[in-house]
This record gives C-alpha cells, sequence and structure tokens, in this order.
C-alpha cells in the first residue's frame, strides 16, 4: 500500500479497527456472561441440554445478512446499528461457549466430582476448585472459536451501518477499489490471528497437567 | 470404648428395586479398624458410602458420635475417605490436594501448609520434594500415601477406605498396609475398610464383618475369622489357602 494512500485512510483504519474490536468485544462479555453461566446450569439439569444446545444452534445456521436484517425493524435495537451488531454477534458466539462449558464439566472424570462432594467441599466450592478449573481449557477453546467467528462476522455488520472494518471492504467493493477491500480485511485477520494466539495461549495455560486422562 | 459409627437398621434399595442393604445394623468401637469383605455385589461399598451419606438409606439412620448430623458438609468434613482411584485432583499440587478441606474451612496459609507438612511426613512423603508436585509425577503407590493424608487432614475421626490399596502392584501394597498400620498406631482415628482381599483385612482389622447380598453374614474379631465354620467362610478360608495349597501341591508332584 502506498504512502498516499496510507496517509489518506491510515485514521480511519485505526478508527474503524477499535470500531471493530469494541463490537466483538462487547459481544464477546455479553457471550461469555451468558453462556458460561447457563452451560454450569446445564451440567446441574441435564435434561435441558439438548434443547437449549440446539436452539443456539439453530441461531449459529442464520446467515449472517439475514440476522442484521431481523434485527433492524426491533424497537431500541434498531435505532443504534451497534447495537444491533453486539446482539446478533453475541447470538453467534452463544453457541461455542456454551457447548463447550457444558461438555468441559460433564466431560470430567466423574470419580473427581464424586471424592469433592465426598470429602465436604460445598456446591460452589466444588464448581471453584474443582469444576471449572478442570474445564477451563475447554471453556477457553470455546471462547477461541467464538471469538475468531465473530471477528469475521463483524465485516458484516458494516452493511446495517455499525461500522467496524467491514466499512473499508463495503466502500471498496462498491468503488472496485481492491486497496480498500484489503485495509479493512488484513487488519480483520490479524485481529483473528491474535485474538486466536492469545485464547490459544490461556488455553494451553490451563490445560490440566499430566499425561493422565481426567475426562470420560 | 464408645462407639464411634453406628449403623441402625439401614436398607438401601436400588432404582431397579433391588435390596443392596436389608436391614444392616453395625456398631464400630472408636478407634478400632473394622474389615468389611465380601463377593463383589455384597452391599459392603453401600455401607461404606451411607456413612458419609453419599448413598441416602432408605431407611435406617447412621449415627457419628451418637449422633446424627444433619447438615452433610459438616458430617463429611468429620470423615476422611480413601478409595482405590485416590481421586488427587489432576490440577492442584500434592500441597493444595492434601490440603483443600483445610483451604474449603478458610483456615489460613500458614497454619494450612504446617498441617500439610505434618500430614506428608506422617505418610512418608517428603514435604519438600513432593508438595510441589502434581499427581501425575507420583508413582500410585505414592499417590496413595498423599490420598491419606488428604483424608486425614481435617482430624477426621472416621476414616473410610473402598479398596484403598486395590489397584497397587504386590509389593507396593505390602508397603502401604505396613505404613497403614503404624500410622493407625500414632493416629486414633476408627477405620472402616472395605477390602476383597482377606490377607489385607486380617493383617490391618481387629474386626472383620462378612456380607452377602445385602446382609451381614459373620461378624467376629479378626483371630477368629479362619476358625468360623460359616460355609460362607469356609469358601473364603478355601479360597484364601488354595494359592499356597496350590503350590505345594505341584512342588510335591514334580519333586
Amino acid at each position: 500500500m502506498s504512502e498516499s494512500f496510507l496517509s489518506q485512510y491510515g485514521a480511519d483504519i485505526s478508527t474503524l479497527t477499535l470500531e471493530h474490536l469494541w463490537l466483538t468485544g462487547a459481544a464477546m462479555l455479553f457471550a461469555a456472561a451468558v453462556a458460561i453461566p447457563a452451560g454450569i446450569w446445564l451440567t446441574r439439569s441435564p435434561r435441558w441440554a439438548k434443547p437449549v444446545i440446539g436452539l443456539t444452534n439453530v441461531l449459529q445456521t442464520i446467515p449472517s445478512l439475514a440476522m442484521f436484517g431481523f434485527l433492524l425493524p426491533l424497537p431500541w435495537l434498531g435505532e443504534r446499528a451497534a447495537r444491533i451488531a453486539i446482539v446478533a454477534l453475541t447470538a453467534y458466539a452463544l453457541l461455542p461457549i456454551l457447548r463447550n462449558t457444558y461438555t468441559g464439566i460433564r466431560g470430567i472424570d466423574p470419580t473427581l466430582i464424586e471424592v469433592a462432594r465426598a470429602i465436604g467441599l460445598t456446591g460452589s466450592q466444588r464448581l471453584l476448585k474443582i469444576e471449572l478449573p478442570l474445564a477451563a481449557s475447554f471453556i477457553f477453546a470455546g471462547l477461541r472459536t467464538a471469538t475468531v467467528t465473530c471477528i469475521g462476522i463483524a465485516t458484516i455488520a458494516a452493511a446495517v451501518g455499525a461500522g467496524g472494518l467491514g466499512e473499508l471492504i463495503f466502500r471498496g467493493v462498491a468503488s472496485v477499489d481492491n486497496r480498500l477491500v484489503l485495509a479493512g480485511a488484513v487488519p480483520a485477520a490479524l485481529l483473528a490471528l491474535i485474538a486466536d494466539g492469545a485464547l490459544g495461549l490461556l488455553e494451553r495455560r490451563f490445560k490440566v497437567p499430566g499425561p493422565e486422562s481426567t475426562r470420560r | 470404648m464408645s462407639t464411634a459409627l453406628e449403623f441402625r437398621d439401614i436398607s438401601v434399595i436400588a432404582a431397579n428395586e433391588r435390596r443392596l442393604l436389608d436391614r444392616v445394623s453395625l456398631a464400630i468401637e472408636e478407634g478400632t479398624v473394622t474389615a468389611i469383605i465380601g463377593r463383589s455385589g455384597s452391599g459392603k461399598t453401600t455401607l461404606l458410602r451411607t456413612a458419609n451419606r453419599m448413598i441416602e438409606p432408605a431407611s435406617g439412620e447412621v449415627l457419628v458420635a451418637g449422633a446424627s448430623e444433619r447438615d452433610v458438609v459438616a458430617l463429611r468434613r468429620k470423615i476422611g475417605y480413601v478409595i482405590q482411584e485416590t481421586g488427587l485432583f489432576p490440577h492442584l499440587t500434592i500441597e493444595r490436594n492434601v490440603g483443600i478441606i483445610l483451604e474449603a474451612e478458610g483456615r489460613p496459609r500458614e497454619q494450612r501448609s504446617d498441617r500439610v507438612r505434618e500430614l506428608l511426613q506422617l505418610v512418608g512423603l517428603d514435604p519438600a520434594s513432593f508438595g510441589h508436585r502434581y499427581p501425575h509425577q507420583l508413582s500410585g503407590g505414592q499417590r496413595q500415601r498423599a490420598g491419606l493424608a488428604r483424608a486425614l487432614a481435617a482430624e477426621a475421626r472416621i476414616l473410610l477406605m473402598d479398596e484403598p490399596f486395590g489397584a497397587l502392584d504386590p509389593l507396593t501394597r505390602a508397603e502401604m498396609q505396613d505404613m497403614l498400620r503404624d500410622l493407625l498406631k500414632r493416629v486414633k482415628t476408627t477405620v472402616l475398610l472395605v477390602t476383597h482381599d482377606l490377607d489385607e483385612a486380617l493383617y490391618l482389622a481387629a474386626r472383620i464383618v462378612l456380607m452377602k447380598e445385602g446382609k451381614i453374614l459373620v461378624d467376629v474379631p479378626s483371630d477368629k475369622f479362619l476358625r468360623s465354620d460359616h460355609p460362607e467362610v469356609v469358601s473364603y478360608a478355601t479360597a484364601f489357602h488354595r494359592g499356597t495349597s496350590r503350590k505345594s501341591a505341584h512342588e510335591g508332584g514334580t519333586a
């Protein structure tokens, strides 16, 4: 990319990158705040697991452009494009986090859960000291998948005027300017790679030590 | 001697209506080791697990030190629990595994680490070299020692042991039995030991309870067990002696 291009669009690229980060970051926080507790709850009421995970699965299958379109006419949400984007991205992020939280905890060797009960840990101590740490690498894997997916989908949010790096891509497509398309696509890809690497590190950091299988 | 643990008329019924325990009553004296033996499915583990209410009986009650404890968490903290798989938490160091109940009780860090050090020494593990290791870095016998230390952490007055040494090789198993015997002389704990191994029961316990189909068939001091003429004991004793008699018969035949 030439210097003049960067001087012309540099400020836009950085503002839109920050906007992209804000949209994805907010969605991930909401999704984690909903899906991790919901995943934990499902481990306690497994009969709900199939319908609830099924529902998030359905959300995942809605094409992103259609999802943004569905949300556009809704009151309050439709007033600000960023709200639509965050809600839609949250919906996409739910499934991987929910599924991984649920399977991460359910997959723990039942002997360990039984011992935790037998030695007198309370329900919350069992969750915080045993179950969540043992499932943590699974939960981080879910967060990683969700984040990488959402960074990609967030580029479509520009179609409803929510901003983000998609705006450069759409402008580039409309004006048949590949440099603009790349100015949006390359930072979005870099963000995805960085998020993938950083969350991958956390995933490995929380991996249960030892060759022994502690999972069913 | 007072009664540390008492089972009164305990019945446990499985989901398929099968009676796992059928009106079992048993009183365990404080500071003694009682072994429960029996075939697989005889109800021995079920009985053990009603003591810390991992299984709730359909009828009857379990008394600890003469009282029925309502708070199940408080009850379980008073009762140590050791199982064959050790159940050490793989993400915690040995030090944290052993001290987990003290941590759960909110005891200060310093008090916790002093107690953990003392317990590790008690079970023959050097705190300096084992405290910071993870369970997978220990051998089977060392893991079982750590599991025992954890069970004793909260000054447990009762120790439930379910086939604790069942997965160990014979030599390590013998070492562990010696260690436990020695340890129980120093720590006054009431032990209820479930085992398949008659040799282990005879070596460690003062009293042997033989169960079959959810009932207690024989309940005798261990030195009288092999002299019992109960048919089930006779079968046990025959099986117990078969290894030696087979070997001598074989040696006699080939000599």
